[in-house]
């Protein structure tokens, strides 16, 4: 007898990629994923259930498939795909809310992954080098993505004190990079003309998108409990990118930066959240040992060839559409 | 040669006023010649230099250079005759004039008229040789292959930032004539800088701007070949620029989390527990050691069983002598001290040139930890007496280096 995984935020391209890979798993029985709206693409051998997270329907599904394994995924980064900084906070807060207390009620639930992210622990002057899974933020974050984000992973931690008996993983990945990821990152390097801030060159540490795949499977087959840090091996520095890249790129002062990023978001043209510009100040490293320690995971691209894999794919679309961006 | 040529202008100078009646501007018999006196003279030169002029005056001359087995001058001159009217006076002197030099022109374009190629490629080989020495080519090439792997980002960083060859090709060789020929640093104790394995290097600090630290850093390299890692505070890494130069140069911030994993890595760290206390205290209390902050050091130093090496650095001090300070405008600009020096701010640009001090780096002997529990730093007493000998024994080399330097500035 497999397992049963329960998939949440499947209408977007990374949950339905790895709703779709873990079918693939031969320790894995049914996939069944659950969104609010309907994936956009092909999502095999899946079984949809088309329910929000944000209301109790979602134990009833827990109950009625007998989901032993739930991947929480649907926490949405950027205010423009959600319609709105306060329905994306009401998805990723309250969804989690919602999501964790069907699993509380459970009686078959027995593990739970959550995707998180780096984006937790800020990025800001006064960071240390590198973040190992015990530090948080230097500065509690006040708004935006890496708040909900926060906010969820105490959640997360509260519940597994009250289910000690439900194996909890947090995964903390890395930027996601990859030639089909749409995030603020990805689309700030498919910029026709990159802008930098001036005087600041931020270190960046990047997971592959297939690793990401790769490391959710791991953790909802493996489930061991913990949280985790993923990001593939070394740093490389942001002006190392831009060169990489071969995109034209100005560094103006941080507050231009700012207000032409704020300008952007306003014309849809980028998502550019004031954590993304402090990233793109700071930077941010994360420690990797205990991925590979205790979790037992090896990412297969390192940052720089996550990177070139990247590179890649965009060079031809910007070459054609620079002025599309 | 060219004062020669000038004296040939005067000369035609002296001639053109024939028959100008006077008119201003056209060869009035003043030093300076006429524009159309200029056009029309020196043609031989012209010829040569200006062939790539596209000014419409010049044409006659450069046609004059094309056949120059004809006389050459009297076509020109037609032609400015044509054009200007009434200067056609001086036709005959400057063809006389010119005749030879025009000669020597086609036979050997030298003097004065452009150097031939084969000449500039011998003086490119000689500058590349003074630049890059007897193998020059090699070097050259390496040169080339560097600038094309830094526009490519096709280069490394460590986790902190380090970018190692930009530190060795670039600042390294930036600062190594400021160490040798202004400070000239005389250093001791090398053989107590560990040769591999986790260290941390406690130094005094002084000196308005943080110069030591990068002569430290230099000086380390230079001599065993490890580069210091230097732990800096967090406005270094606030203000831009400086921060992202200062992790290119292997700096991370000051704090335990990167100064432990940086020992356990095996690094060998550079610390200046003293701060902005040490490089911005007054000139009147050089060399007193200010409070080595909270001893944090020395507790990342137990945790990891690294040996403390005391640095003692004499002649910081004298380079920018801190006499005063604005500390209303420091607060608003958000730094500990605006320097006010003998010099500084009122000569300027000049005002920063730092005063060419003589500095003496003696490294102590390695102060061992590894004798201690790892838990043992959780011992604050223990933490305070390691902080003390260290103070202790950089605050005494510091009295006799002082007695022996004399001269600070000798």
């Amino acid at each position: 007898m497999g397992r049963v995984v329960l998939v949440t935020g499947i209408s977007r391209d990374i949950g339905r990629r790895f709703a779709r890979a873990a079918t693939g798993d031969p320790s894995i029985d049914r996939v069944i994923g659950v969104d609010a709206v309907p994936p956009r693409g092909d999502i095999g051998d899946v079984s949809f259930v088309r329910a929000d997270i944000r209301n109790p329907v979602i134990a009833k599904v827990i109950a009625k498939e007998d989901v032993d394994t739930v991947v929480h995924m649907s926490v949405i980064a950027t205010p423009g795909s959600a319609g709105g900084r306060g329905t994306m906070k009401e998805l990723n807060v309250i969804g989690s809310m919602q999501l964790l207390a069907a699993c509380q009620k459970s009686a078959t639930v027995e593990r739970l992954v959550v995707k998180s992210t780096t984006t937790v622990y800020g990025s800001g002057p006064r960071d240390p080098a590198m973040f190992t899974e015990d530090m948080g933020p230097k500065r509690l974050p006040s708004s935006g993505y890496a708040k909900d984000v926060y906010e969820i992973e105490g959640y997360v931690r509260g519940f597994a004190r009250r289910r000690p008996d439900v194996d909890v993983t947090m995964i903390r990945a890395a930027n996601v990079v990859g030639p089909h990821v749409s995030s603020p990152l990805t689309n700030y390097f498919r910029l026709p003309v990159i802008p930098r801030v001036l005087g600041f060159d931020p270190r960046l540490q990047l997971l592959h998108e297939d690793d990401l795949m790769r490391v959710l499977c791991h953790a909802a087959t493996t489930g061991v409990p913990g949280t985790f840090n993923v990001a593939g091996d070394g740093v490389m520095t942001l002006s190392q990118a831009v060169r990489r890249l071969g995109t034209p790129s100005v560094s103006l002062p941080r507050f231009a930066v700012g207000r032409l990023g704020s300008t952007m978001r306003q014309a849809r043209v980028s998502d550019f959240s004031p954590e993304q510009l402090g990233f793109l100040t700071y930077g941010r490293g994360v420690d990797t040992t205990r991925m590979r320690t205790v979790l037992g995971f090896e990412p297969q691209f390192t940052t720089a060839e996550t990177f070139a894999d990247f590179c890649q794919s965009i060079a031809p679309a910007v070459r054609e559409g620079a002025g599309r961006a | 040669m060219p004062e020669e040529a000038r004296r040939r202008d005067g000369d035609h100078a002296v001639v053109i006023p024939i028959g100008t009646g006077g008119r201003p501007g056209r060869g009035s018999g003043s030093a300076r010649p006429s524009s159309a006196a200029r056009n029309l003279a020196p043609t031989a030169r012209k010829a040569a230099s200006t062939k790539s002029s596209t000014k419409p005056a010049t044409k006659p001359t450069t046609k004059t250079a094309t056949k120059p087995s004809a006389k050459p001058a009297t076509p020109a001159a037609g032609k400015k005759r044509a054009r200007a009217g009434t200067s056609d006076e001086k036709v005959v002197p400057p063809p006389v004039d010119a005749e030879p030099t025009t000669a020597d022109d086609t036979e050997q374009p030298s003097p004065g008229t452009g150097i031939p190629v084969g000449e500039w490629l011998a003086a490119a080989q000689d500058a590349a040789q003074e630049i890059f020495g007897a193998d020059w080519e090699r070097r050259l090439a390496e040169l080339m292959a560097f600038v094309r792997r830094r526009l490519e980002g096709d280069y490394d960083v460590d986790d902190y930032g380090f970018d190692r060859e930009l530190t060795e090709r670039f600042f390294m060789a930036a600062l190594r004539p400021i160490a040798e020929k202004w400070f000239r640093l005389e250093v001791r104790g090398l053989e107590n800088i560990p040769a591999e394995g986790g260290a941390l290097v406690v130094s005094n600090h002084s000196g308005t701007v943080p110069l030591d630290g990068l002569m430290t850093m230099l000086t380390v390299h230079d001599h065993t070949g490890r580069f210091l890692r230097p732990l800096g505070a967090d406005l270094v890494f606030k203000l831009p620029l400086i921060s992202s130069l200062a992790r290119k140069g292997g700096a991370t911030l000051a704090c335990t989390e990167d100064a432990e994993r940086m020992l356990s890595g095996g690094e060998l760290v550079g610390v200046w527990p003293e701060g902005f206390k040490g490089i911005g205290k007054p000139f009147s209390e050089r060399y007193k050691l200010q409070r080595f902050g909270r001893g944090g050091f020395v507790s990342a130093a137990l945790r990891t069983g690294v040996p403390i090496i005391p640095l003692s650095l004499v002649g910081a001090e004298e380079i920018y002598p801190l006499v005063g300070n604005v500390p209303s405008l420091a607060r608003l600009l958000g730094v500990p001290y605006i320097p006010i020096t003998p010099f500084f701010p009122w000569l300027g640009p000049l005002g920063m040139v730092p005063l060419p001090s003589k500095w003496i780096l003696e490294f102590g002997e390695p102060i061992r930890t590894d004798a201690y529990e790892p838990g043992e730093a959780e011992d604050p007493m223990l933490v305070f007496n390691v902080t003390d000998q260290v103070r202790e024994t950089i605050q005494h080399t510091l009295f006799d280096l002082l007695r022996e330097r004399g001269n600070a500035f000798g």
